[in-house]
């Protein structure tokens, strides 16, 4: 008998991930960029670590920070108050790194982001999460899914893989080989 | 047989490639005037391979066709044809032609045996009348079959006389294997003839002295039973007939043609299903004890290669054939390193301060297990380059015969190991490459013969190691480059001035510009707009070079540089501030400390280092790459000069470190490419380094060459 539960238990699992949004939620990890609130969907976080001084990469903007090495990965890390345009404070052994994965077609791509602090884990049901207001917030609008309240803060909820993306990275490195090989 | 075959599909695929190569070269190699059997053989058998094993699968298109090639090559063997160049054409075209039916069925796409029907009846056609003799017993068969069915509709049955060749137990066949098979069809009789069996004691054990009358009392299909002997149908004696069921008791029970009444313990056993495969078990147990033991002499029977033998499981993947040499001397390595892991293990125990020289001894014993390990391990990826050079005989023979030219093809250095992967990649560069020497290198015959040149043309491919390269050269003994018309497509095109004025190295450069060809007409051979350029970019993604050498109406050189592999690269550490880079060690030609008075300021704060007769621009590192440095000024620092494609700069590094290997890992798995980085790697202490790619740091030192220049201006 123990062995069909057992069987029947990773099947409800699958289930309720395709059904999280409408019937026991989903969770998120929350985290604090200068005294503000925001959260991830927490599947997306492969770890938590502390910092580590990363290998500068030539040129990059400046809120790229580096490479680093997980486990013979190289993984670069990105400081997103800087990519945002907030302020930050030196970096320190507690300043903390949110290592995130993101697929990409058939492929993992993992990425990791300086935060202020983790804070907790939330349980958010689809009905909960409100439409964020267009536009006045640091983040621009497509990488917010939308807001959620919870011990009187508000929780931003960011899109892991517009957070993740390159293109502004690639465009940066573009502008700058096209300004520099103008005759 | 209840065995999943997908999974051998891959070795299967493999094998018949492989097969066919070795058809496709032997085929190459036969000379009508210097007729040797052993050529011919070399073929049949790898036909014969292909064909057992495509049976096996129940890929019938390929098996058919190639029963009708092994007819003819059967015929051939037996000195019944005569070998001609018209014949070779028709077999190398029957190989282009499983070549594709393979490619089909691996793709899993449906093959269509009309396509090959043309093909198929030529070689039908070639065959003529004489059949063999299978193939006319099953025709009798068929007509045998009308007859009877008009007679009695009822209780068919087959009558099946098997008499195996002695060595077929060698091949891994088994025939109670086959009987359990037919068993599965209905109800099987089945009756052993022992006669030729002799006494214990002078019994080879690996042979098989019986044969066998049976009963399949079912009305199946004829191909149904055929099926079952398939993989033997070379190597015994099958009638297959099909006659009412009383006919074929009666057949059984009787002792007609050369089988007799049965003696001793091959007893006649006449009963159902599964007894029949037990009783049948005896006299073949008898006669071979396993198949273990029948194993060993499989070596020795070579070109019977349908034995069903072990193969490794397939992967999905792309695999790699590895000679057992290599992997025993991982095995070696390995056994070694388990020693030394042990030795120190032991050390670690009881260790004191007095040991402290034999743990020294012990480490530098470990590093170089590892480094011999890495090597070895990296050998595994190393192919011989003939695997890419075997295709081009066939290509030479066809092309010239296209274009009308006569060309001799030299292949030297075939052995020459390179990377699986660089491999892959570099094939078609090279047809690329061979095919422009053939259609724009060599002239026609009458047009070399006017020049004074033997009418026959030569390419020649030649492969060798330098360095940490591999070096490719393709040399053509034909017109060579011609600059002027160069030039003038040049022009035209717009890829330089009307007035400038170029060397003809420089000249020649401009064939690899994208764009640029100067086919007059667009040939099937080349020409098709995919040029040079393309070749020059897939060389270059492997992290190789290609350059040209060219003498008009001498001919041309082409070399290919490439790194031996991309995986692993010999790596020089510096260091500029806090930060640590690798330079590839191949491209290093010196590292000097710099002597402030042979550094030369051009304008735009362009700094030159006289170096010997050279001027070597002088890249700093710390403003390239926008980091602290420990030193600005030239007294303290050392520059690293580079070289790639015969263009020299200057690194200015604040220190030199070791000399290492480095396991390259990419950026653009979590990142994207960065120009002048060709990756990264780990350190020992765990910290990322970057690996600098110097083309790309030529190509930054030109932007930044040019920026300057704007913002002096």
């Amino acid at each position: 008998m123990s062995d069909v539960e057992m069987d029947s238990l990773p099947i409800e699992i699958e289930y309720n991930e395709d059904q999280q949004l409408e019937d026991l939620g989903a969770e998120f990890l929350g985290f604090d960029l200068q005294g503000e609130t925001y959260c991830v969907d927490i599947l997306s976080v492969k770890e938590i670590r502390g910092w580590t001084e990363p290998t500068l990469l030539p040129n990059a903007p400046s809120y790229v920070k580096g490479i680093i090495n997980i486990r013979g990965d190289i993984v670069p890390i990105i400081d997103i108050r800087e990519r945002y345009g907030m302020d930050h404070s030196a970096y320190t052994k507690s300043t903390v790194i949110m290592i995130l994965s993101v697929m990409e077609g058939n492929r993992q791509r993992v990425m990791g982001l300086v935060v202020d602090a983790v804070n907790d884990v939330l349980n958010i049901k689809a009905e909960e999460i409100k439409d964020p207001p267009k536009s006045g917030h640091k983040i621009s609008d497509e990488n917010i899914e939308g807001l959620y309240n919870a011990n009187n803060k508000v929780y931003v909820i960011l899109s892991v893989s517009s957070l993740l993306d390159l293109t502004d990275i690639e465009s940066h490195y573009r502008k700058q080989f096209s300004l520099e090989s103008v005759e | 047989m209840s065995i999943d075959l997908s999974q051998f599909h891959q070795v299967f695929f493999e094998e018949s490639f492989d097969g066919l190569e070795v058809m496709e070269q032997n085929l190459l190699g036969l000379d009508p005037k210097q007729y040797d059997p052993e050529v011919v053989n070399t073929i049949f058998r790898a036909a014969h391979s292909i064909k057992g094993g495509s049976a096996t699968f129940h890929f019938s298109s390929v098996a058919e066709f190639t029963h009708i090639l092994e007819t003819l090559l059967d015929q051939m063997r037996n000195g019944q044809r005569e070998v001609s160049a018209h014949l070779v054409d028709l077999l190398l075209q029957s190989v282009d032609c499983l070549r594709q039916m393979l490619t089909r069925l691996q793709d899993n796409q449906p093959v269509d045996r009309r396509e090959y029907a043309e093909l198929e009846a030529k070689l039908e056609n070639e065959i003529g009348g004489e059949q063999t003799a299978s193939a006319k017993v099953a025709e009798a068969n068929v007509d045998e079959n009308i007859d009877e069915n008009i007679e009695e509709q009822q209780d068919m049955a087959w009558f099946i006389e098997f008499i195996p060749e002695r060595q077929i137990l060698q091949t891994g066949n088994e025939p109670l294997r086959m009987f359990r098979e037919l068993a599965l069809l209905g109800e099987v009789l089945v009756v052993a003839n022992t006669d030729e069996l002799p006494n214990v004691a002078e019994m080879d054990e690996t042979l098989c002295y019986s044969s066998w009358r049976i009963a399949v009392l079912a009305d199946v299909e004829e191909s149904a039973i055929r099926e079952v002997f398939e993989w033997v149908s070379d190597e015994c004696e099958l009638v297959v007939k099909r006659e009412s069921e009383a006919k074929v008791r009666a057949r059984l029970a009787s002792h007609d043609s050369t089988a007799s009444q049965p003696t001793l313990d091959g007893q006649a056993a006449t009963s159902s299903e599964e007894e029949v495969a037990d009783e049948s078990a005896e006299p073949i147990e008898d006669s071979t004890p396993t198949q273990d033991l029948t194993l060993p002499n499989q070596k020795d029977v070579q070109g019977t290669a349908t034995s069903n033998k072990a193969a490794p499981v397939a992967t999905s993947g792309s695999s790699i054939r590895v000679s057992i040499d290599k992997v025993d001397s991982l095995i070696n390595l390995v056994g070694e390193l388990v020693i030394t892991q042990s030795m120190l293990g032991q050390m670690g125990e009881d260790f004191n301060i007095k040991k402290l020289e034999r743990l020294r001894e012990g480490l530098i014993q470990l590093e170089q297990n590892t480094r011999e390990l890495q090597e070895s391990v990296m050998q595994i990826r190393m192919l011989p380059i003939s695997f890419i050079f075997n295709r081009f005989p066939r290509m030479i023979r066809d092309l010239s015969s296209r274009l009308s030219k006569k060309v001799e093809l030299e292949i030297i250095g075939e052995t020459t190991e390179l990377d699986k992967t660089v491999m892959e990649q570099i094939g078609d560069p090279l047809v690329h490459l061979v095919r422009n020497s053939l259609d724009h290198g060599i002239e026609a015959p009458e047009v070399r013969r006017a020049n004074g040149k033997p009418e026959q043309g030569k390419v020649s491919l030649n492969a060798f190691h330098q360095g940490g390269n591999i070096v490719i050269e393709i040399i053509d003994d034909g017109a060579g480059i011609n600059t002027e018309k160069v030039q003038a497509k040049a022009i035209e095109r717009g890829l330089i001035s009307e007035t400038a004025e170029l060397a003809d190295e420089d000249i020649h450069q401009l064939i690899f510009e994208p764009g640029f060809s100067t086919a007059e007409q667009i040939s099937d051979v080349s020409g098709r707009g995919v040029g040079m350029d393309v070749v020059k970019k897939n060389i270059q993604s492997l992290g190789g070079t290609v350059e040209v050498r060219s003498e008009q109406g001498e001919g041309s050189t082409f070399t290919i540089r490439l790194p031996l592999t991309l995986a692993i690269l010999d790596g020089q550490l510096i260091r500029v501030g806090s930060q640590i880079y690798v330079v590839p060690l191949t491209s290093i030609v010196e590292s000097i400390q710099i002597k402030s008075n042979e550094v030369v300021s051009l304008a735009g704060n362009f700094d030159v280092y006289k170096l010997r007769e050279d001027h070597v621009p002088i890249l700093r590192l710390y403003e390239t790459f926008s980091v602290k440095a420990d030193f600005t000024d030239y007294s303290e620092t050392v520059l690293v000069v580079v070289e790639v494609g015969g263009k020299k700069i200057g690194f200015m590094v604040d220190e030199l470190l070791a000399q290492q290997q480095v396991v390259i890992k990419s950026l653009e798995t979590n990142f994207i490419a960065v120009e002048g980085i060709s990756g990264a790697t780990i350190l020992g202490d765990g910290k990322v380094a970057l690996i600098l790619d110097i083309t790309g740091m030529l190509k930054r030192l030109n932007y930044q060459k040019s920026s300057k220049k704007g913002l002096a201006a």
